[in-house]
């Protein structure tokens, strides 16, 4: 790109505010109900953070892939491609989260989280049950119908905050290959909302990085040694 | 030796006249939409016509898409002809289609697309999914988008208008970029087109691409004549001045757009919308009494308040 420097964020924005909600609100009105779903997996997630129950490794890992390749297909590929060619490019990103979460945390079993105790670990929850329960009263408090509201395991941006929030407490440097998706949507998701002048772009990068304060910590084992 | 173009400048300067009066002899009341001869070939175009970035981008959504299709009848039915668009724009192309269709307006207007990819080898088959798109029998206009693989592509569009598959063939560029390239090109090769942004802000065009274009009988587009509304939010806090009401103006979106089709270099203007109200107000601008240049002085004055 020549003369890069003179773009701006809104430069790259190829549609308007209303044209993004409104896209959000037909989708969510064309998916019902799978909003519940979602709702579902990301109350589960929690639940099974804070349980410790057996194999909940594998089932996280597997109930994030799902929302992933699903929020692949049917949200960037099969909608917002239509007002953003780069969402074909999300698409394929949003895949590639979903494929390793079944290599590395279903087939492999390589997730091990951190302790569910302690400061960093009631932060990380926190954050889970924000992303999963609050992030969709967003939609109200910023004057959008609910019928736009962004719920988990179905809209990209606060299953990639919980994402981030959940793949922070794996041990061991394999958390970073799976942080890399998740914290890059934060930022494009954060991007795209500024441009459109959206609170909420703050929001989302605040939240991505609160959740990637644990693995920001240190080693997993001062991190874990921290928890107890 | 009279050259083909040379005859066309004359003629299209005396059709310019006549349309194009000034200020002291037009009549307010007059309802002939203003238009500005295509340098290449004489043919006339209303000054104002209706570009697509943004706000034809509303995917498949049918309230949105009939909202579009409404914005291009009420466009064409105030006397407007060229709609701009741009494979960058996504869906944009699409919805023009759709309404296009809809409306049955295909053969009332006066197309304008883009090529917008740095394949030269893959230009002939964007091209050809965006007449489908718009679902028209050709292009009026190809511009090369932001001169992107201009070397490449060039001679496909120069081929393309040999062979009657294309009418005009143009450059573009927005917000100041390449203007030297620019300038080189419309030097250099037999372009009918060049677009660029101006408005009473941006004013760089004025030193040396402007008089180009009239020097090498090039017609200009211009774009962001608002600056995606920035402009006109600015002066939304200023009281219309009463020296509009001179130039029939009703607005400040209308003063603007005067401003730009007032320079004699200028063919069109083409202001982005999805509001069938703006539309209506837009095409007003391309009616009635344009400023001199005294008042030209004024507007900016104004603007560099705002």
């Amino acid at each position: 790109m020549s003369e890069w420097w003179t773009y701006r964020l809104t430069s790259f924005l190829l549609f308007s505010p209303r044209t993004y909600y409104r896209l959000i609100e037909l989708y969510n009105l064309a998916i019902w109900p799978a909003q519940l779903a979602g709702i579902a997996i990301g109350l589960a997630i929690l639940g099974l953070l804070i349980g410790k129950r057996r194999h909940c490794e594998r089932i996280i890992a597997g109930l994030l892939a799902v929302c992933w390749l699903w929020i692949a297909l049917a949200f960037h590929y099969q909608r917002y491609a239509q007002i953003n060619w780069a969402a074909t490019w999300f698409a394929v990103a949003f895949g590639c989260e979903a494929l390793l979460l079944v290599v590395v945390g279903v087939l492999a079993n390589r997730l091990a989280f951190q302790t569910a105790r302690g400061g960093v670990a009631w932060l990380a929850t926190s954050i889970i049950a924000v992303a999963v329960v609050g992030y969709p009263l967003l939609a109200a408090l910023t004057g959008r119908p609910w019928t736009a509201a962004e719920m988990f395991g179905v809209a990209a941006d606060p299953t990639a905050i919980a994402s981030v929030a959940v793949l922070a407490l794996v041990r061991g440097r394999i958390r970073w290959l799976l942080l890399v998706i998740p914290v890059l949507w934060c930022a494009v998701a954060a991007a795209t909302l500024w441009a459109m002048n959206a609170p909420q772009g703050w929001i989302v990068l605040a939240a991505g990085l609160l959740a990637l304060w644990p693995a920001l910590l240190g080693s997993p084992h001062d991190a874990a040694a921290a928890m107890r | 030796m009279w050259s083909r173009r040379r005859a066309l400048r004359m003629l299209a300067a005396a059709g310019a006249c006549a349309v194009l009066r000034p200020p002291a002899t037009a009549s307010a009341q007059s309802r002939t939409v203003l238009t500005r001869p295509i340098p290449s070939s004489g043919e006339a175009l209303p000054v104002v016509g209706l570009g697509s970035w943004i706000t034809f981008n509303v995917g498949d959504d049918p309230v949105a898409r009939d909202a579009c299709t409404d914005v291009m009848r009420h466009f064409v039915a105030a006397g407007g002809r060229m709609i701009d668009s741009s494979p960058m724009y996504a869906s944009s192309q699409d919805v023009i289609g759709y309404g296009l269709h809809k409306a049955a307006l295909t053969e009332r207007i006066f197309s304008a697309e883009k090529v917008w990819t740095s394949s030269g080898a893959q230009g002939h088959e964007q091209i050809e999914r965006s007449r489908q798109k718009w679902q028209v029998r050709r292009f009026d206009l190809l511009q090369i988008h932001n001169l992107l693989a201009w070397q490449e592509h060039l001679p496909t569009l120069f081929a393309m208008k040999a062979a009657g598959q294309v009418r005009y063939v143009g450059i573009t560029t927005s917000e100041g970029r390449r203007h030297r390239d620019i300038e080189q090109l419309m030097r250099s090769q037999a372009i009918d087109f060049v677009q660029v942004t101006y408005n009473p802000v941006d004013r760089e065009v004025e030193e040396r691409i402007l008089p180009l274009a009239r020097d090498r009988d090039i017609a200009v587009i211009v774009n962001r004549p608002f600056r995606q509304g920035a402009l006109l939010r600015a002066l939304a806090r200023q009281p219309l001045p009463p020296w509009a009401a001179d130039i029939d103006c009703a607005s400040w979106a209308q003063v603007v757009l005067k401003f730009i089709v007032s320079h004699p270099a200028v063919t069109c203007a083409i202001p982005a919308t999805s509001n069938v109200a703006h539309v209506r107000e837009n095409m007003n601008a391309a009616y009635g009494r344009l400023p001199d240049g005294a008042l030209r002085s004024r507007i900016i004055a104004a603007m560099e308040r705002a």
